[in-house]
């Protein structure tokens, strides 16, 4: 062809189309060698230094013995020696202690929360509002308690309250009756309150006795919350709570944490469900 | 002319490509080596290059016990010299941006790419490192001959020389860099210690790969080709745009000068076709082809035509500041009567408002204030309803504050959580959490309106005030 091209000195590479469409032969723009090579340089220098090229028996480590796991460990092991310091503090704390110290607390709050979430949030409620059947932990009422080291009893030990079922020792008259009290908010003005013994458990003044974990009956809140409260009283005094002899008494255990969580975890859930709302 | 129709195709294939021979573009296979040439824009663009000068000197200055201006990329914070400037108010950054953005566009379509010409870290530099490679090497013709010659020792001397300083230039340019960001006394102790963070390291390194490569060799290959900003400059221009133009009508025929021949009977324009217009140009381009891509309004073709116009007599100017409006005899379009213009400095004061607007009303404290969303609200044991609500108290001084947090004067409320005031630490946010509780009685409505107060006083004896509105929610 280099004899009879028809457009000599153009640097074209001979082959020509429609007469005139040819290819030349201009080398690239000069940046873009640069980049080219610099790119190549660059891959050959990712090889050396990390993990690159898998073989049969294993792959290419890299002089940096970099690896994925290692950074995340790394990282791992940062947010534990920040966290350190705070749980270092907080191991020879009381939990009442932690609570006067701000820092502390808020610390604590935050990092319970999951501790909350893996053991608690089931029953109580993401953030302590309770759910059908279970106490709400975010308001002032506790049966037991809310002082800070009561919570964390109840933590550590569970709970079980127990109210005998009245089907067989009360008319339908009577339950209605005393249901009818309990619902104005002044059980002890009933007669029957004081002739069956209700005060026994409930106190003279129908406070409850946080020593047993008998229910107040004169505040707002109500254990056991049902849309129809009246019909709820009722079936709560006639079939009891975790009386074993009524089948149909009603269930209502805390369960023992104290031998799935350290001292340490419980005495932080208890800094946490103090400060949710409610602790005295 | 023949019938021979092979020829008659030539013919007009000639007449296709005939355009196309002026098509040339610069890819940089042969190194540009500019002439320099004194003059008075030569001058101007050593003086706009000084605009550099702070980019090195700023990181040094100390304000109080700090450094004037730095930011603080750990602690999320930007002083500048006794304000101190968070994140939170980093919008008045996006109207910096649109503010120099702005002023970019209304000076290109004033005075073409001034930016570029004069002020461009791409053109400052590369004219640092020419100089420099003038200084060794001598001028372009001496530099050619050196680059082709034999490898000598002289050679090698004056090349290791040049590279040597274009690396410490560029070392100066990464290290000023990060000085911005970290204490620059203390960067220099890490550094002549050998104790430099590896963010440090590889910022000063990129810096010095990048001031050599891109000043160093790709030089008008930047502009050309990676820089966006030389593109989005070309259409800011108009024919109102004031630029280095060749004046053709005064110029062409263009024509040598003949010796001792007579200015009189001269049929040639006044341009000589002598090149020195191409010979001083930093990207290569030839003025008189008129404005084009290449051409970054540097103005130092001014300087050699003049030079030349001086030499021989003519009237200075051939190559001059000018719109294509005026040299084809138009009249010049006052400023008012440029829409650009009215809409650019709206802009600009726009933003400028904004920024004195956010400055001007830095709250040293700000809260914010959460309200917590499960549960809405509990019912408390007295029946009154209770709401909960983080309240996260943001400092910006330099200084701890004790903040007190109060809430409105309802009838019945009761604030729980914030007898003691929030120690909010300096420069951080700092979160209560506080609780609110109203008798049923007393609540209006599902959803009220709460409104949050946070006091305090700083060390001087100011009141400091910030005020957040949040709802308190109950049941129906
Ligand atoms: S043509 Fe003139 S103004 Fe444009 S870049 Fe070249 S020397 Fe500068
Ligand atoms: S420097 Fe002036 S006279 Fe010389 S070629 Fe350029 S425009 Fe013509």
């Amino acid at each position: 062809m280099a004899d009879n091209n028809p457009f000599p000195g153009e640097n074209n590479t001979g082959h020509i189309w429609d007469d005139n469409l040819r290819e030349l032969d201009n080398p690239p723009p000069r940046w873009w060698m640069i980049a080219f090579w610099a790119s190549i340089i660059w891959v050959a220098g990712y090889g050396i230094l990390y993990p690159m090229i898998p073989g049969l028996t294993g792959y290419t480590k890299g002089i940096m013995g970099w690896t994925q796991i290692g950074e995340y460990q790394e990282g791992v092991a940062e947010v534990e020696k920040v966290r350190g310091e705070f749980e270092a503090q907080l191991q020879g704390m009381t939990a009442k202690e932690i609570l006067a110290n701000e820092g502390l607390s808020s610390y604590t709050i935050a990092s319970a929360k999951v501790l909350f979430g893996d053991n608690c949030a089931a029953c109580h409620g993401s953030n302590g509002q309770g759910g059908p059947g279970f106490p709400v932990i975010a308001d002032d009422d506790w049966l037991y308690g809310g002082a800070v080291e009561t919570i964390e009893q109840t933590i550590t030990n569970g709970r079980m309250g127990v109210m005998p079922a009245h089907a067989k020792l009360l008319s339908e008259g009577e339950v209605d009756k005393l249901a009818a009290a309990v619902m104005s908010g002044n059980p002890a003005a009933e007669p029957l309150y004081m002739e069956k013994a209700c005060f026994a458990c409930h106190g003279p003044d129908g406070r409850g006795m946080q020593a047993l974990g008998s229910a107040n009956l004169t505040d707002a809140v109500w254990r056991f919350n049902e849309a129809d409260q009246q019909a709820s009283v009722k079936q709560t005094i006639r079939h009891g709570v975790n009386d074993t002899s009524d089948p149909m008494s009603r269930a209502a255990v805390m369960p023992k944490f104290g031998d799935r969580l350290s001292a340490n975890e419980i005495k932080k859930l208890a800094v946490y469900v103090y400060k949710l709302g409610g602790g005295q | 002319m023949s019938d021979n129709p092979q020829s008659r195709h030539d013919a007009v294939v000639d007449e296709l490509y005939a355009e196309a021979v002026h098509w040339e573009i610069n890819t940089g296979e042969e190194t540009i080596h500019a002439k320099r040439v004194p003059g008075k824009w030569r001058i101007l663009k050593w003086l706009a290059s000084l605009v550099w000068v702070p980019f090195f000197l700023g990181p040094y200055l100390r304000w109080d016990d700090r450094q004037a201006i730095l930011f603080d990329i750990p602690n999320r914070q930007f002083h500048l010299l006794g304000i101190t400037i968070l994140p939170q108010d980093f919008w008045m950054l996006s109207l910096l941006l649109l503010f120099f953005a702005i002023l970019l566009a209304v000076v290109t379509a004033l005075a073409g790419r001034v930016w570029c010409g004069f002020f461009c870290f791409q053109t400052v530099w590369t004219d640092v490192f020419t100089w420099l490679e003038e200084k060794l090497e001598g001028p372009p013709q001496k530099r050619k001959k050196l680059d082709q010659g034999a490898l000598t020792f002289t050679k090698v001397r004056i090349k290791v020389t040049k590279h040597t300083l274009w690396l410490v230039i560029g070392a100066l340019t990464g290290i000023s860099f990060v000085a911005w960001f970290t204490d620059a006394y203390q960067l220099w102790v890490d550094l002549f210690r050998f104790n430099l963070g590896a963010t440090a390291v590889v910022t000063i390194l990129l810096f010095i790969a990048g001031t050599y490569v891109l000043a160093g060799y790709l030089r008008e290959q930047a502009c050309f080709w990676l820089c966006p900003y030389a593109r989005i400059q070309g259409v800011m221009v108009d024919n109102t745009t004031a630029v280095p133009t060749y004046d053709f009508h005064r110029g062409e025929p263009r024509g040598r000068v003949k010796k001792g021949g007579g200015e009189a009977q001269r049929t040639t324009g006044d341009c000589v076709d002598c090149n020195q217009c191409v010979a001083v140009c930093p990207t290569g381009v030839d003025i008189r082809q008129g404005q084009q891509e290449g051409c970054i309004t540097c103005a130092l073709c001014i300087d050699a035509c003049d030079a030349v116009m001086e030499k021989l007599d003519r009237p200075k100017g051939l190559i001059r500041y000018e719109s294509l409006d005026v040299l084809n005899g138009k009249e010049e379009r006052p400023l008012y009567k440029r829409p650009r213009v009215w809409v650019y400095s709206l802009v600009l004061l726009l933003s400028l408002t904004g920024i004195g607007y956010g400055m001007a009303t830095l709250d040293a404290i700000e809260i914010k204030v959460i309200h917590s969303r499960q549960p809405l609200y509990v019912l408390q044991s007295d029946g009154s309803i209770q709401n909960k609500y983080t309240i996260k108290v943001l400092n910006k001084l330099t200084e701890d504050l004790q903040v007190t947090i109060t809430a409105p004067d309802v009838e019945g409320l009761v604030l729980v959580g914030a007898d003691e005031p929030v120690t909010a630490r300096k420069g951080m946010v700092t979160a209560r959490t506080v609780f609110v509780r109203i008798p049923r009685e007393k609540i209006t409505a599902e959803s009220q309106p709460m409104v949050f107060f946070a006091e305090t006083t700083d060390s001087s004896g100011e009141l400091l005030v910030s005020k957040r509105e949040s709802v308190f929610i109950a049941p129906r």
